[in-house]
């Protein structure tokens, strides 16, 4: 493999990861697949120009230095999860895992038609880090910067949340709660906050993604969370629900895998990597329904 | 200085699980409860531990009444207990199943973690400290959810059914371990067993339930004495036999 396409593999799916992610830490403490993930996604992308339907956008958010830009994204993202959380998930905590989900998915129609009558419908242009084109030599591969910041954010992102999850009085609640809600709840765990938590992270972590999307493509459009949506659930049901570090896998497994397909099938065939993908998603499902990683709680004890 | 039951009476739906049941659980001692299937000793256990709220009568923590306070409520009021199923996180390792209790008791993380070291140092089980939940044997797994039920010095210990399942040899540690909890920290302790054997090698003061009603309680003498006990576990013809 030439040291380019492990360079898209990586950073391709390291966004995947990031995004799966997002969905498995609200599974693995609520049982709820949150569809409107890829609505939170783009929020935070329009959250960096200012409310209009011209066609040209103006930079609100995104004329902040680049450090501030950042951090009030993340901000943004982690705060709209939270809200989310507390207006629409929380009356509906003892309801079934269905209207959850169903909740989620209206959540999701809510926020997309809210952009729309904001923004209005055309895609709109953002330039932000024009610079990070550019494309920097290693050995004999040329990789763009953009592709070596996405990899090392996304290496610094796990690590701080492996730690955070490991060491810290809230990590231990979360991933309690992962196991046992109930019993975590009878012990005294805070199920209100490890709840919120596990959104504001997921939040984040939908900003990051709409931050690299932004970069990479310079677009801000409705409909961009969808897409990257419906591969993350992909990746979190592939890695095997509720599990992070399934989804972690499954998320770099599938964006490798499309990286590969993308180089390697032939030129009449390209068109329909997608279709080689799912077919691959599917032979996995066949032989491993429960996932990768099924989470050693979700199967049942005798 | 007790936790007791007054006069309690839990029904599910026309079946009286609990008919004016009243028993108490002394600091430093163990209290047996005993009984045949259906007794209701498990609904006695859930009652007693803010599981179950009573439809009439009280629960009583020094002097204090808990009927309306939820389960992490006793908790942190001092009353522990055991689940039949053992109930650990699986896939968290033993030190953070017993330091997620700590923390649920308001502990920061690093006062849980040295909670649980002591817990598991005074058990003996320090080695089981980086094992995961998920994998531990039956026995150890047993063990691990007493001493996660120790985090944090409860006055009170309730154990549903901790020996089910064990050999005679294991059991035989395990009645060691819960004379030592009563003893050593001068925790009350309620042990829920079927073997009944075992309750009365351990406990001053047994309580038998039938059919949601305490049919006979005192020392191990008057257990076996009573006609009332032998006709619950044996029947009416075997006991009129005797």
């Amino acid at each position: 493999m030439s040291l380019q396409l492990l360079f898209d593999a990586l950073s391709l799916g390291g966004i995947y990861a990031i995004a799966a992610l997002g969905i498995a830490l609200i599974f693995g403490v609520m049982k709820l697949v949150n569809f409107a993930h890829g609505q939170f996604i783009a929020c935070a992308v329009f959250a960096l120009i200012l409310p209009s339907t011209d066609a040209v956008a103006a930079l609100g958010l995104g004329l902040l230095p680049t450090p501030l830009l950042i951090l009030a994204i993340l901000g943004f993202g982690a705060g709209l999860a939270v809200a989310a959380e507390a207006l629409v998930f929380r009356p509906l905590r003892n309801a079934s895992p269905v209207a959850l989900m169903v909740g989620s998915f209206a959540l999701g129609v809510a926020l997309q038609n809210f952009l729309l009558v904001l923004y209005g419908g055309r895609p709109k242009a953002i330039s932000l880090w024009a610079g990070l084109g550019a494309p920097v030599r290693i050995g004999p591969a040329e990789v763009p910067l953009l592709q070596l910041i996405v990899i090392a954010a996304v290496i610094a992102i796990l690590l701080a949340l492996g730690l955070m999850l490991k060491r810290s009085r809230l990590g231990l609640e979360m991933r309690a709660a992962a196991a046992d809600f109930g019993m975590a709840q009878l012990l005294g765990v805070r199920a209100n906050r490890v709840i919120s938590g596990a959104f504001a992270l997921s939040g984040a972590l939908a900003a990051v993604v709409a931050l690299v999307m932004v970069a990479q493509t310079g677009v801000a459009d409705v409909r961009m969370g969808g897409q990257i949506m419906l591969i993350a659930f992909i990746a979190t049901v592939v890695g095997g629900m509720g599990s992070l570090p399934g989804a972690v896998a499954a998320g770099l497994a599938i964006g490798a895998a499309s990286a590969l397909l993308q180089a390697g099938l032939p030129d009449a065939a390209r068109p329909f990597r997608d279709a080689f993908l799912y077919a691959l998603v599917i032979v996995v499902l066949l032989f491993r329904p429960q996932g990768l990683f099924a989470a050693a709680d979700a199967k049942p004890r005798v | 200085m007790t936790l007791t039951l007054e006069q309690v009476g839990v029904a599910f739906g026309g079946f009286r699980a609990l008919t004016e049941v009243s028993l108490a659980i002394a600091p430093g001692q163990v209290t047996g409860l005993i009984g045949p299937n259906g007794a209701g000793k498990t609904t006695c256990v859930n009652t007693l531990t803010g599981f179950q709220r009573p439809d009439t009568g009280r629960v009583v923590l020094e002097g204090r009444d808990m009927s309306r306070l939820p389960a992490h409520g006793f908790r942190r009021a001092g009353v522990a207990r055991t689940f039949q199923a053992g109930r650990l996180f699986g896939g968290l390792d033993v030190l953070d199943n017993l330091a997620c209790t700590g923390v649920g008791l308001g502990m920061r993380r690093a006062a849980a973690e040295q909670a649980a070291a002591e817990v598991l140092h005074w058990m003996g089980l320090e080695a089981l400290e980086s094992r995961p939940a998920a994998g531990l044997p039956y026995t150890d797994e047993r063990r691990i959810a007493i001493a996660r039920a120790l985090i944090g010095n409860p006055d009170y210990l309730l154990l549903d059914e901790p020996a089910a399942g064990m050999s005679e040899k294991e059991a035989a540690d395990l009645a060691g371990l819960i004379r030592r909890i009563a003893t050593e920290k001068g925790i009350g302790c309620l042990l829920i067993e079927h073997n009944v054997g075992l309750v009365l090698s351990v406990c001053a003061h047994v309580v038998v339930l039938d059919g949601g009603r305490v049919i006979e309680q005192g020392d191990r003498a008057t257990i076996l004495g009573s006609a009332a006990v032998r006709e619950a576990y044996f029947g009416a013809d075997q006991a009129e036999a005797a």
